[in-house]
């Protein structure tokens, strides 16, 4: 299959048209424009494409809810400060059980921040981010190529259990151009039915579509039903990489854009004669548990390298349950180090613990 | 004897929950009957707002959404960019329509979605138990504008309807009343040519309706409905504010 | 000049007094007999009288008036 350059974001945009994708609700912010913008190109020459710049990612989250109780495949994206508007809404999705994908395109932050890429949502996105007790489905790519594809089964993974999916990118991943092969375009009248969706009430009785239960005894039971979902995801939605991992004496674990880094970084210690492997998540929610516990019988040491303060190591101490040792680089606020720097930073660690 | 009034078919037998002479089960009614004579009822979809009448779809038969407080107009754009060819409405209060959801009606009316929103105007946060509002009147007592709304230190009501009018996008606006039988009519008339302009495509309608909330005003039910029509009818006149299709074509 | 009657449902009336207030020939009045929601709910005065004894003429006024559609109106 022929590969075509493109950028990040326009892959996104583009995977998700050939999943189906017929709407975009966003708002501009950097490093996510191209997103929008690449959507309204698109989806201007597509029969029923809807694109609408709303008023405020708050407005936009909003009619992705409209547009997903209408049945349709409904994409949003944004960054930093607008994916905190977007949590109440993402609650209502998850509450509502209705399908969306949403793509963050990570920035420094808090606040306002930078433009610059990091990784400091990965706590907003892997525990819900709003209020109550739901999780999303979190895909963690690290390349273009993982942005064509993870963006497609976003689509599929969001109605085939009516969840959100969020995708948490990068600026990285969003501005890098690399050849991919994009998906094969489905048909969207192949799509299957969904007999649950608010089209008005023609040969059948009415339906509604709510979140508000005030009988806690009928809540409890939502919750726990939408808990009987996680538990099917987690059972059949993990994904993982590991490179290098067969002989590695100390394993490295990051996500995304940092794996790729670090994927650099290894391949230079690998040339000092370091066994250092690579254990990267791909889905962030659900979480690897019990894959990267097995690596403990043999590796007494992980390296949790992010972009940022600290967030996925917490999962990782979680899954390891102190079964070895974790030690933990970050760089947050939008710096990106190079292969070298965490080459060096894990080389002195490695030498440290005395892995010989 | 001929039977010339009872319960619209698109209303459930469900009792309402809805205090005495609270104006949203007039007006669950008044909907009821426009769905009915339109024969609406297999094409409408409904957004209830966050507030008293949350629980809307307890008596519709008609397909109902859900919508978080003051996002039904970005909700319902969604849903009818979505869906063009059914008619959908929002039935929102004030506090959903003109505090929280400003931006998002303000908005839907500016690019004209073609959806209407029947907007419930009882001047207080009934559900919450009756805090100001932004449609509260100078000199009106509520919760948090204790010995009545001071312009100071309240600010002024913001009447909604007269800035969408001035939004090029809307098609239709205009505040009614169901404080009396005549008003209740000119209110199902309203509603009905809200509809209407939705079915031609003409772009955003909306009717404002001046509601009775005895409880919150502390007035029983028909003293609330004298109040509307010698108080609130002065911050907020009837009529038409805006009719692409009438007479008043340009800005309030 | 038709001649009509009400019949009002008790259990759904709230006494809000809305039907009494327009009632233009004031045929609704406040009962002592509480329902089971607690409210005392309202009646036709003319419920038990015959056709030609009727002053109701069905016009609907206090149907349109109440909030809880506890009144239905039939009407010649």
């Amino acid at each position: 299959m022929t590969k075509v350059l493109m950028r990040g974001n326009h892959i996104v945009g583009e995977s998700a048209i050939r999943a189906g994708c017929r709407y975009y609700f966003g708002y501009p912010i950097t490093p996510q424009n191209e997103i929008p913008e690449y959507m309204c190109q698109r989806l201007s020459k597509l029969d029923g494409g809807t694109f609408l710049q709303a008023e405020s990612e708050i407005a936009s989250i909003h009619m992705v809810i409209g547009a997903s109780m209408a049945g349709g495949r409904v994409l949003t994206s944004s960054s930093g400060p607008g994916m905190s508007l977007k949590q109440e809404g993402i609650s209502f999705l998850s509450a509502l059980e209705l399908p969306a994908v949403i793509v963050n395109m990570s920035r420094g932050g808090p606040g306002l921040g930078n433009i610059a890429p990091a990784q400091s949502d990965y706590l907003q996105a892997t525990r819900g981010g709003g209020h109550g007790d739901y999780r999303n489905i979190v895909l963690g790519p690290s390349s273009c190529q993982e942005l064509a594809d993870l963006t497609f089964e976003a689509f599929n993974l969001a109605d085939k259990y009516r969840i959100p999916v969020v995708i948490l990118g990068d600026g990285m991943l969003g501005q890098m151009m690399e050849p991919v092969e994009l998906p094969l375009e489905l048909k969207i009248k192949k799509l299957p039915h969904k007999d649950w969706i608010l089209t008005g009430a023609k040969g059948r009785p009415s339906r509604f579509i709510r979140s508000l239960i005030l009988d806690p005894v009928e809540e409890e039971a939502h919750n726990w039903k939408l808990m009987r979902k996680y538990e099917r995801i987690t059972k059949e939605e993990v994904k993982w990489e590991t490179f290098l991992a067969e002989d590695a004496k100390m394993m490295v674990v990051a996500f995304g854009i940092a794996a790729r880094i670090a994927k650099g970084a290894i391949k230079r210690i690998r040339e000092q004669g370091l066994k250092v492997g690579l254990f990267r998540p791909i889905s962030l929610w659900p979480f690897p548990n019990k894959v990267i516990k097995e690596f403990t019988e043999r590796i007494r040491h992980f390296f949790v390298f992010e972009m940022n303060m600290g967030q996925m190591v917490e999962d990782v101490k979680l899954a390891l349950g102190g079964s070895s040792e974790i030690h933990f680089y970050g760089r947050p606020g939008g710096i990106v180090p190079t292969p070298l720097e965490i080459s060096r930073v894990i080389t002195s660690k490695y030498h440290q613990k005395r892995l010989g | 004897m001929e039977k010339v009034f009872s319960r619209p078919r698109s209303l459930k037998k469900t009792p309402f929950h809805y205090c005495p002479g609270c104006g949203h089960s007039l007006l669950h009614r008044i909907v009821g009957e426009v769905i009915d004579e339109m024969n609406l009822q297999e094409k409408i979809i409904g957004i209830p707002p966050a507030g008293c009448a949350v629980l809307a779809y307890n008596y519709f038969y008609i397909d109902m959404g859900e919508a978080s407080h003051g996002r039904a107009a970005a909700l319902a754009t969604g849903l009818k960019r979505a869906l063009p060819d059914r008619v959908v409405f929002t039935y929102q209060g004030d506090g959903d329509i003109a505090a929280i959801g400003t931006a998002e009606t303000l908005h839907a009316a500016a690019r004209g979605e073609n959806f209407t929103t029947i907007f419930v105007n009882n001047g207080v946060y009934g559900m919450t138990g009756g805090q100001m509002a932004p449609t509260t009147v100078l000199g009106q007592n509520t919760t948090t504008s204790p010995g009545g709304r001071k312009e100071k230190r309240d600010g002024f009501p913001v009447d909604l309807s007269k800035m969408l009018a001035v939004t090029k996008g809307s098609a239709y606006i205009e505040r009614t009343a169901v404080n009396s039988p005549a008003n209740i009519l000119k209110t199902k008339k309203a509603i009905a040519k809200a509809f209407q302009i939705q079915l031609e495509g003409y772009g955003f309608s909306l009717v404002e309706i001046l509601s009775p909330c005895p409880t919150n005003w502390k007035m029983d039910p028909v003293e609330a409905c004298r109040w509307i029509g010698e108080v609130m009818t002065i911050s907020f006149p009837l009529g038409i504010l805006k009719d692409v299709t009438g007479e008043k074509k340009d800005a309030y | 000049m038709a001649t009509g009657c009400i019949e009002i449902m008790p259990e759904l009336c709230k006494d809000c007094k809305l039907c009494i207030s327009v009632c233009p020939k004031g045929l609704i009045e406040s009962s002592d007999r509480m329902n089971q929601k607690g409210y005392y709910p309202v009646y036709f005065t003319e419920k038990d009288l015959k056709k030609e004894d009727r002053k109701c003429t069905g016009c609907s006024l206090c149907a349109i008036s109440c909030p809880e559609i506890a009144i239905e109106v039939y009407r010649d």
